[in-house]
């Protein structure tokens, strides 16, 4: 009886374990899809890298005055605006903003929309 | 993997021989086409600003009407700021102020904003070199350095920066500012950056008595240039030294 209630366990294990490899053996962050075919480098190079080309641009554009519209920080916002229940992108204090579903999973504060909008600017004007 | 080579000393705007070389070739470039001003602009836009501009306006406070502030309003509708209900912390990027001839009892109002000095000494007491004057001499903070020690607030004759006491949200995102950091009048630098005017210029311009001028101090084609040249204009104590970029005519 024993015997046969260790193997019983075990099945389930092993299969709860099968059933587990389908899909990964921990949470994985959901991350929200973006606009547009390509962002300005390779998906591996920006989740590695992001926050260099951020850094870079930034320094860039405060003390150079240097400002492409491709890699403007309201372009990464547009592109990769979440809708919320309204329909509008949501802010950094939602949870499913872009930057906080990585963010959250991986537990690294950001500082940026303190001073950053986080929601981005539609306007022309704004887009230039 | 390709790793980018964090901005160092060398690569920054003051000071370095690549700017010094490039402010060359803009200066000649302006002798070859003087008053072509967009061409400064465009080639800002793909290496940096040039030390061979410097930003400057020029403001005839004798049309400067005393019941306008569409200067302010301007400023304060294009870069997000306004009062969270404190009077005597809220920001305040660019004020009408009244001066009074104690003699005669005349009073004139004139905006007063950020000077962008050429020496300016919230740049000289800064710890962190938050504060910082660009090439082209328009005065920022950098709002990511910025620790909000305020000594740049002290050391301001002019009392052109605030200090934000508030959570601040809906920026602009030409204009990202927020809780901790010190701000000031920015010359619209977005704007400049994209070939435009300052938005109290353009503002005056319109709904005030046109009583600004803005252009290149250092263009003797500017319009801005010829004015000083024909009028010549006031600096706000001048005594400090600081050499302001904003002057005044009629005071």
């Amino acid at each position: 009886m024993g015997r046969l209630l260790a193997t019983l366990l075990l099945a389930v294990v092993m299969l709860s374990g099968v059933a587990a490899a389908d899909d990964w053996r921990v949470p994985l962050p959901k991350v929200p899809a973006a606009k547009g075919e390509q962002c300005v480098r390779d998906t591996p190079f920006m989740r590695t890298n992001h926050m260099d080309l951020l850094l870079h641009q930034r320094d860039d554009t405060v003390h150079r005055g240097i400002r492409p519209k491709k890699t403007a920080f309201n372009e990464c916002l547009t592109c990769h605006a979440v809708p919320g229940v309204d329909g509008k992108p949501v802010t950094a204090k939602d949870p499913k903003h872009f930057c906080r579903a990585c963010h959250d999973y991986a537990a690294v504060s950001i500082d940026c929309f303190s001073c950053h909008n986080s929601a981005p600017d539609a306007s022309e004007v704004a887009r230039k | 993997m390709t790793f980018i080579k964090a901005p160092d000393c060398e690569t920054l705007p003051q000071g370095s021989r690549r700017h010094f070389l490039k402010g060359l070739i803009a200066a000649g470039a302006m002798a070859l086409a003087p008053g072509v001003t967009l061409y400064k602009f465009a080639e800002a836009a793909e290496t940096g600003v040039s030390g061979a501009v410097r930003w400057g306006m020029l403001i005839d406070i004798n049309k400067c009407d005393d019941g306008c502030s569409a200067c302010v309003t301007a400023c304060s509708k294009e870069n997000g700021w306004k009062g969270a209900g404190n009077t005597r912390t809220d920001s305040q990027w660019i004020r009408k102020v009244t001066l009074t001839n104690k003699s005669s009892g005349h009073k004139k109002s004139l905006p007063v904003m950020c000077q962008h000095c050429s020496e300016p000494p919230c740049v000289y007491v800064c710890p962190t070199g938050a504060s910082f004057k660009r090439a082209d001499g328009i005065v920022l903070v950098d709002k990511h350095i910025c620790i909000g020690c305020r000594y740049c607030m002290m050391a301001c004759p002019y009392k052109a920066r605030s200090f934000v006491h508030e959570d601040v949200e809906g920026q602009k995102p030409h204009a990202p500012r927020g809780k901790g950091t010190v701000e000031s009048c920015t010359l619209c630098v977005h704007r400049i950056d994209a070939g435009r005017q300052p938005a109290c210029v353009e503002a005056c311009e319109k709904d005030g008595g046109g009583a600004f001028i803005f252009g290149d101090l250092n263009d003797p084609e500017s319009g801005i240039a010829k004015a000083l040249a024909q009028y010549g204009g006031t600096a706000i104590r001048a005594d400090l030294g600081a050499d302001p970029g904003v002057r005044y005519l009629g005071i």
